[in-house]
């Protein structure tokens, strides 16, 4: 059984990065050819990593289920990235960007990683300047900075609404430039089906040309998962449609922990459902509450009358209406951190003030436009008023947006030490697919962040402390039988969906477990409805094999297949996520259980009890997965009950 | 609504395509272009009348690029400065009846359907659509200053998706307006000036080899653009084509 060593580095916090790098082992330039690495997905921390290693001399095989790595979904990251540049002098420094990456975590995420994500930051900033993106400036030709959630600094670096493009474009010519090189083979429309294992180490994935069907070994010396997270598990969420947690659940299943899985973020400004219909939901960048004030009316009969159509949101006096954030949070108001905002909206539509449906509440630019007019907030926002405009057929030059929260990010995610390794040797996960920096809650502007420090800055040098031993590992020929028995465990797979011959579409049967997963596991969690969660899931997984039905052939291209097998893995994710947020008997970030919450509705750690990351350990179909704790201990920031009031 | 679909199926790149004819109900004006192709796959499965219409399709917020259809005659539907993804039904009118295409461009071949290949566009990036730097080593963000105005032509040009409108309108299958975005974004910024020439000729040659045609000044890609890429920056690609050749 596998330990749980994070091997944080000795000495101070503020060296341990500098000094792991001064005595980590290298690989010398003409053994890195002889090496090989597979990077699987090509989001920022994928395209990033996959890029730099190339840089390196090494030889990547780089995959990715869309047509191109530029489709990946960090692409649609909107409001901007984190640095601690202070180059607004408004007294930021790594320490700050650290100490509130902790504490926006709610005290759950290991100080050793995100001391090295915020030492790093700056030069993610440097990076991509130099690669040519564009960020915004001021007039004087320097950068120009926002400021978002959980900080009282303006530490965002942006490119309009389109940070995440232009981040993912950077990373994606450096890859492409590698491509060039013949130094990185790119696998497009490939999804990766399982891992190939030899003598306890990672050597290889089994994937499938989604174009022909065919299953295809692939050897490397070490594997990296840059899969991102498994939010899509929801079926609606902002996530792209492809998203899905399929690899990180393959290696789960091959022996890599899986941590904190009840960790989800719920992003409080999303455009709210519609219909049933509805196949994914759109954020509205968070970069808006910098202008934008959160309000819904004071008198329940307004609501009302709002949401019969009786009355207009313009036409309620100033005093009637309840700017509950700014209320309840002086210090931080509209920018407090994701998950209080989401949170404080599902409490002021539950006590019956939401509007439209019910279940939304109002963002409301009309105090920005009047104070700064109408032209600087469409040189700030116009991409995502228009966005919203052609999505609701509704002017929010003119009308409030509504929002409502939704599922957008997974803090939880594989295990990984401070080498970024998981449980199995030579197996790294990246990005959104790790556990590692953002505790229970992520702050906005830190998943672009931490994506590209993982593949830029740390991964680069960590994963040659593991291949200067496999310098004299001979490429296999993936013949072996241990590439034979995966591949044949995943023809067994998919002959089996393709058999199943039920009536459901794959689709209507997500949609439906999705439901359940958001009403049991969802932004509010009892003892009560995880139990029931978990009983549903049983019952729901039996069905699932028994009567969906996959069209089609599995020898072409057949988004019903892939969809399937996307599926199966979410129902199992779903379980875990359900086991995780019953053992975790407190409230924490984005998991918030009802039993523990303060006389003000304030989610209540238990730090005597929970102050460890949960590592779920697989042990086999149907049975009992095992719990392994690794403590954290914070030395350098004192643990406090979250405070964004004073 | 109640709308007729006239769909192009075509089993794979090899088979003969044509088009077939769906009926779908109860279409709510409110659903996206591609909901409600989901309506109608989910019907094409549950009534066991056909193999679902395959398309491509991923982010659904219209900036990953890859959804793209022709309908009715235009790149991603009728609206402006959209992708299909953000395409409402609302823009169409109960009874109609919806003619659905893939691109129609021989460097961008059909897979499957409504799927096309379009790795044409990986090439010509591969081909020199980068500043080349490795990582590290990098001086400071803000150690050249650059005028607001440049880096804000630049993010115009830098906008673009990748999706292949501008080839599937275009009489031509000409890419110029996908080659521009990119040679404009870095041609406006010092970082990219170093290795403009290498960069432009590159990706023009790149281009004419994979059998795109050439700009006739029509126009057309700009009109379909869904992030309104500006013909500006063709004008701006062949002034650096010509000063890369003459000089």
């Amino acid at each position: 059984m596998a330990t749980l060593n994070s091997k944080i580095p000795e000495g101070d916090i503020s060296q341990k990065w500098t000094n792991y790098k001064a005595h980590q082992r290298l690989v010398n330039p003409a053994n890195k050819r002889k090496l090989d690495v597979i990077v699987v997905g090509t989001g920022l921390a994928g395209a990033s990593a996959s890029a730099s290693l190339a840089e390196m001399g090494f030889n990547v095989k780089a995959f990715c289920y869309q047509d191109s790595p530029r489709r990946a979904h960090s692409i649609a990251a909107q409001g901007g990235i984190n640095a601690a540049k202070n180059y607004q002098n408004d007294g930021d420094s790594v320490y700050r960007l650290f100490y509130d990456t902790i504490k926006g975590g709610d005290y759950r995420a290991r100080e050793a990683n995100v001391h090295r994500l915020a030492e790093v930051s700056n030069s993610i900033i440097d990076q991509c300047v130099a690669q040519g993106v564009p960020f915004a400036r001021e007039y004087g030709g320097l950068l120009d900075n926002r400021s978002f959630g959980g900080a009282q600094v303006s530490r965002t670096f942006y490119a309009r609404g389109q940070t995440g493009q232009q981040l993912l474009l950077g990373a994606y010519s450096a890859l492409m430039r590698q491509v060039n090189k013949k130094k990185v083979t790119l696998f497009t429309r490939h999804e990766m089906l399982n891992l190939v294992m030899v003598d306890g180490k990672a050597r290889g994935i089994i994937a499938r040309d989604m174009v022909t069907g065919k299953l295809t070994r692939h050897f490397a010396h070490a594997v990296v998962i840059a899969s991102g997270g498994y939010g899509n598990a929801f079926f609606l969420s902002t996530n792209a449609m492809g998203s899905n947690g399929s690899a990180a659940w393959q290696i789960y299943k091959k022996g890599a922990y899986f941590a904190n899985p009840a960790y989800v973020q719920i992003h409080p400004t999303c455009i709210p459902v519609h219909g049933s219909f509805q196949s994914k939901l759109t954020l509205m960048s968070e970069s808006l509450r910098n202008d934008g004030r959160i309000w819904v009316p004071r008198k329940k009969e307004d609501a009302e009358a709002i949401r019969a159509g009786k009355l207009k949101p313009t036409q309620l006096a100033e005093e009637d209406r309840d700017y509950y954030l700014e209320r309840r949070y002086p210090a931080f108001g509209n920018l407090v951190p994701r998950d209080v905002a989401s949170r404080a909206a599902k409490e002021r539509c539950d006590a019956g003030y939401g509007v439209g449906s019910g279940l939304a509440v109002y963002l409301d630019f009309a105090d920005a436009i009047n104070r700064l007019g109408k032209d600087v907030v469409e040189a700030r926002y116009g991409n995502l008023f228009q966005m919203y405009e052609k999505i609701v057929d509704d002017n929010p030059y003119e009308t409030p947006m509504m929002i409502y929260p939704a599922i957008h990010y997974t803090m939880g995610g594989i295990w990984v030490d401070y080498e970024l390794m998981t449980t199995i040797p030579g197996l790294y996960a990246i990005g959104e697919a790790n556990f590692s920096d953002h505790g229970a809650n992520r702050l906005g502007a830190s998943a672009l962040m931490q994506g590209l420090a993982d593949g830029y800055f740390v991964l680069p040098y960590t994963i040659q402390n593991y291949l200067s031993d496999e310098i004299l590992t001979p490429r296999m020929t993936t013949k072996e039988k241990e590439f034979e028995e995966a591949e044949n465990e995943i023809t067994g797979k998919i002959d089996k969906l393709m058999n199943i011959n039920g009536k459901m579409s794959v689709d209507s049967f997500h949609k439906k477990f999705g439901l359940q997963l958001w009403d049991f596991v969802g932004m509010a969690r009892n003892k009560e409805g995880l139990e029931k969660a978990l009983a549903s899931f049983k019952e729901l997984k039996e069905s699932f094999w028994k009567d969906i039905k996959i069209p089609g052939k599995k020898d072409e291209l057949n988004p019903e297949l892939e969809k399937a097998g996307r599926v199966a893995d979410f129902i199992e994710i779903g379980e875990l996520m359900a086991k995780d947020a019953l053992m975790r008997e407190e409230s924490c970030g984005g998991h918030f259980r009802e039993e523990h919450q303060t006389e003000e509705g304030e989610a209540k750690r238990n730090d005597k009890d929970f102050m460890f990351v949960g590592a779920w350990e697989y042990k086999g179909e149907g049975q009992e997965p095992a719990l392994h704790k690794e403590v954290l201990e914070y030395e350098n920031i004192q643990v406090a009950q979250r405070n964004y009031k004073k | 609504m109640d709308l007729t679909l006239k769909i192009w199926r075509q089993e794979n790149a090899k088979a003969k395509g044509k088009f077939e004819t769906y009926k779908v109900k109860d279409i709510s004006p409110d659903s996206s272009f591609l909901e409600m192709l989901d309506v109608l796959n989910q019907q094409l499965i549950e009534d066991n009348v056909a193999v679902p219409v395959c398309f491509d399709h991923d982010c659904r917020e219209g900036i990953c690029g890859m959804c793209g259809l022709y309908i009715n005659g235009r790149p991603h539907g009728p609206d402006t400065a959209v992708t299909t993804c953000q395409l409402h039904m609302r823009k169409f009118n109960d009874g109609d009846t919806i003619v659905i295409e893939p691109w129609r461009a021989k460097p961008f071949p059909i897979i499957k359907d409504l799927v096309v290949d379009r790795s044409a566009f990986d090439k010509i990036i591969e081909a020199g659509g980068y500043v080349s730097v490795n990582t590290g080593g990098i001086p400071d963000a803000n150690a050249i200053p650059i005028p607001k105005k440049d880096a804000d032509i630049s993010m115009d040009a830098a906008a673009c998706i990748g999706c292949g409108a501008c080839v599937a309108s275009c009489k031509n299958a000409s890419a110029m307006l996908f080659v521009a975005a990119k040679v404009s974004q870095f041609a406006h910024l010092p970082q990219g000036k170093v290795e403009a020439k290498d960069r432009v000729k590159n990706m023009i040659a790149k281009m004419d080899e994979l059998g795109f045609g050439n700009c006739t000044n029509t126009g057309a890609c700009e009109a379909e653009c869904p992030k309104e890429i500006s013909l500006t920056h063709i004008a701006k690609l062949n002034r650096e084509f010509f000063a890369a050749k003459i000089l």
